[in-house]
């Protein structure tokens, strides 16, 4: 009798995670953001409830700067799981005008992303939100805990964690407070890539690359699909080969030049490269440990 | 160079599908560290993750202080450690050799912190203790063996560090060595082996390095990669707590889990807990297809060949079956700034149930330093002690050093929902007769099929043997 593959454990943890966290809450939901790890969660989430289905909704909280691709691919997939979607943006301050060029990036999230997902899951009276977060992508997040504690106002409290030992988890919350839940913590983004592969999970196809128009700026590439995101002096506007590590909104994440256009050949590309995927994310490098200040304001 | 294998493949020679394969059926690890201040943990680690390649190059770019990368910088997550430069609480890592994948919860070593290294010894397979070869032994040193020891950790590295600043020595290393390993027995630690290293230079963590000639074990990582962690739970009774019923219609009704201990197959004969009842297992139901065989620790689905009236918070066991009891003792480590105490509603989480407890009284305090028992009527915060505790159902668990799922549990304050505390079961309160009677209420409805009658008859001799027969049937 053998020990479970890495996959295997990991797997079998999840899915103790996203069971716990039905049977335990009133109103649970998964946060959905069209990414790979949503993906992977999302499987994981069929695995736990099956043969029945995944009974909670889904939320994926609308920039509306998202890729054009991202979107199409969002409804296709919901249709097809025969889920329930639940799309939410923050119109006040898109109309308004928000978009990170105006207001720097550090606002734009902050509206955007952080204050319309507090307004999604209040509307939604959620005490518990599944997120796809990885405690290897970022150092703040190496902390948080699986069921991460947030107040009435939605804030993540660092020095003060519940303590989270074995696999009982303390999901407890007064009116109005909420559960932060990262059933894929302990996985890596090989293990993400990895499971992927072996399951057969559908992607976006911007995570594979493809000959791309974009700008050059630098070392970044960015693909200008907002009106607003205009070359700069020194911009070349070239037919790059690339593709998307992680995605995000279209003015904020940059492509990195590619020939992956399968997934062994990304697998293979990520043993080679060794940059973690976040670098391409304008908003991890605004300032030092600006992550873990998104974090403690209610970001994912 | 050690034996150990840093996935490094050279791009002419790698073979993508070969990787896949192999990656595949690699294992995981689970391992914690504990270190006092300065006893270089960050240092080591940092290392173990750059050597290994766990850490990435934009963020070695953001640790590079005066031209050389500190390795600490890659560890200490938090902005308040980062200002204070301490490590404050516990922080995950992930790195992976060709042989195995490990998941390291960084714990801080500091007096005041014993609940982080607990929450990161809770899951952990092996420990690496840090011991400092400039300072020797410290009370630290003993309390982080303690600890890891209680929780119930099987395998050690006792890592003496700072080999560069005693000169290499293999003298100052053997007196570290005789002097720790009494205490270890003492305390019951398993499977230890003592490593003199030297995380800043690099010897003996990923390379062998050439000061220590006089030593010829594995060095760090290699031993990471090779010692056996064989999960001796599958070999346990078979335990599933139920998470959830699975009743999308009215043609399937699975109680689904994650097995705690043992291994399950179609037929295999179960007791539900705590009605008694007993059936066979139909299907062993996953999103991927029936299993013939299922092990600890699978998420699984099972249906019954019986309808048997089983919820959230029941067990679903095979073979011996586990202790019954509503008052139980146990060892606890004391989380929250509000002491324990015996007044103060409670609940207990323990597997997939929640129940209202409170405290029965602390049976003794245990000093981590001298590791004498103390008298005492409550518990502070990082203190840890023998309490009794009285639940309003009773709980069905193995003792903790058996079992690690069904024996642990929490207590969480009523009040404030904080995790106050974390329990480590090790029997039931002896002569509570409400407890004798829920254990022959439940050991003669396993015997007994229903409907049926136990009349026993009046020589004794023959009562015996027809008590002994029904239990072989409840035992086998």
């Amino acid at each position: 009798m053998s020990r479970l593959s890495h996959l295997q454990a990991l797997e079998a943890e999840s899915i103790h995670i996203i069971r716990e966290v039905a049977s335990e809450f009133q109103r649970p939901v998964m946060l959905y953001s069209i990414g790979k790890d949503s993906s992977v969660m999302v499987r994981l989430a069929q695995k736990a409830f099956y043969p029945g289905p995944i009974p909670f909704p889904l939320l994926h909280v609308d920039t509306t700067y998202k890729f054009k691709e991202m979107i199409e691919f969002r409804d296709k997939f919901a249709a097809e799981l025969g889920v329930k979607l639940i799309v939410h943006s923050n119109t006040s301050a898109l109309q308004a005008g928000a978009n990170p060029f105006r207001l720097g990036t550090e606002r734009c999230c902050g509206l955007l992303k952080t204050q319309s997902l507090l307004d999604a899951l209040r509307a939604g009276s959620y005490d518990a939100a599944f997120g796809g977060a990885r405690r290897d992508e970022e150092k703040s997040r190496a902390k948080e805990r699986i069921f991460s504690f947030r107040d009435s106002l939605g804030q993540w409290d660092p020095k003060n964690q519940r303590p989270e030992l074995w696999n009982i988890f303390n999901g407890r919350v007064e009116p109005g407070e909420s559960i932060r839940v990262f059933p894929l913590s302990n996985w890596t983004e090989m293990d993400v890539w990895q499971y992927i592969h072996v399951e057969n999970i559908p992607i976006v196809p911007l995570y594979f690359a493809k000959d791309r128009q974009v700008l050059v700026r630098g070392n970044s590439l960015i693909v200008p699909e907002q009106d607003f995101v205009k070359p700069q002096l020194g911009d070349k506007l070239e037919t790059v080969r690339c593709r998307m590590r992680s995605l995000g909104c279209s003015p904020c994440t940059g492509a990195v030049r590619s020939d992956a256009d399968t997934l062994p050949k990304i697998i293979a590309e990520l043993v080679a490269v060794r940059n973690s995927e976040r670098e391409n994310r304008v908003i991890d490098h605004d300032r030092e440990g600006s992550m873990e200040l998104k974090k403690r304001e209610g970001y994912f | 160079m050690c034996a150990a294998s840093v996935e490094q493949p050279s791009q002419q020679s790698f073979d993508i599908e070969q990787f896949l394969a192999a990656e595949e059926s690699k294992g995981l690890l689970r391992l914690t560290t504990a270190g006092s201040v300065d006893d270089g943990k960050s240092t080591l680690i940092g290392r173990l993750l750059h050597d290994a390649k766990g850490a990435y190059e934009d963020q070695l770019k953001s640790a590079v202080r005066a031209g050389q990368i500190d390795f600490s910088l890659l560890t200490d997550g938090l902005r308040a450690e980062r200002e204070q430069g301490i490590t404050i609480d516990v922080a995950y890592r992930y790195f992976a050799t060709i042989k195995r994948k490990f998941i390291l919860a960084d714990t801080p070593g500091h007096e005041q912190y014993t609940r982080n290294m607990a929450t990161g010894a809770s899951t952990a397979e092996l420990a690496i203790i840090l011991l400092d070869a400039h300072r020797g032994l410290t009370t630290q040193s003993r309390r982080h063996a303690f600890i890891a020891t209680m929780l119930g950790i099987p395998n050690f590295v006792m890592a003496v560090n700072k080999m560069d600043l005693v000169g290499y020595d293999q003298e100052v290393f053997n007196r570290i060595r005789a002097e720790f390993e009494p205490f270890l027995e003492r305390i019951g630690t398993k499977n230890y082996y003592f490593l003199p290293l030297s995380a800043l230079k690099g010897d003996n963590v990923v390379d062998r390095g050439s000061h220590m000639p006089w030593f010829d074990g594995p060095c760090l990582l290699e031993y990471l990669e090779t010692v056996d962690a064989a999960d001796n739970m599958i070999q346990a009774p078979f335990r599933m707590p139920v998470q959830r019923v699975v009743r999308p219609d009215h043609n399937f009704r699975g109680y689904a889990g994650q097995i705690a201990s043992g291994t399950i197959r179609p037929g295999d004969e179960v007791q539900a807990l705590p009605s008694g009842r007993r059936s066979k297992v139909k299907r062993v139901v996953t999103f991927d297809g029936d299993l013939e065989m299922a092990h600890a620790p699978m998420s699984v689905t099972l249906t019954l060949a019986d309808e048997i009236d089983i919820s959230r918070g029941d067990m679903i066991s095979s073979g011996i079956p586990p202790h019954s009891a509503r008052i139980f003792d146990a060892t606890m480590v004391w989380f929250d700034a509000h002491p324990l105490d015996p007044a103060h509603d409670y609940l207990v989480k323990h597997t997939s149930h929640t129940i209202p407890a409170r405290v029965d009284g602390v049976r003794h305090l245990i000093n981590v330093a001298t590791l004498e028992s103390e008298p005492a009527t409550s518990l502070a915060m990082n203190e840890i002690g023998v309490v009794r505790i009285a639940t309003a159902k009773p709980l069905f668990f193995d003792p903790y050093q058996g079992n690690r799922v069904t024996g642990s549990f929490i207590l969480i304050d009523r009040k404030t929902n904080h995790t106050a505390g974390a329990g480590m079961i090790l029997a039931e309160a002896e002569g509570s007769l409400e407890d004798a009677a829920d254990r022959l209420v439940r050991l003669v409805r396993a015997a007994v099929p229903e409907g049926s009658r136990l009349n026993l008859p009046s020589d004794d001799a023959q009562a015996m043997e027809v008590v002994r027969g029904l239990l072989k049937g409840v035992l086998r």
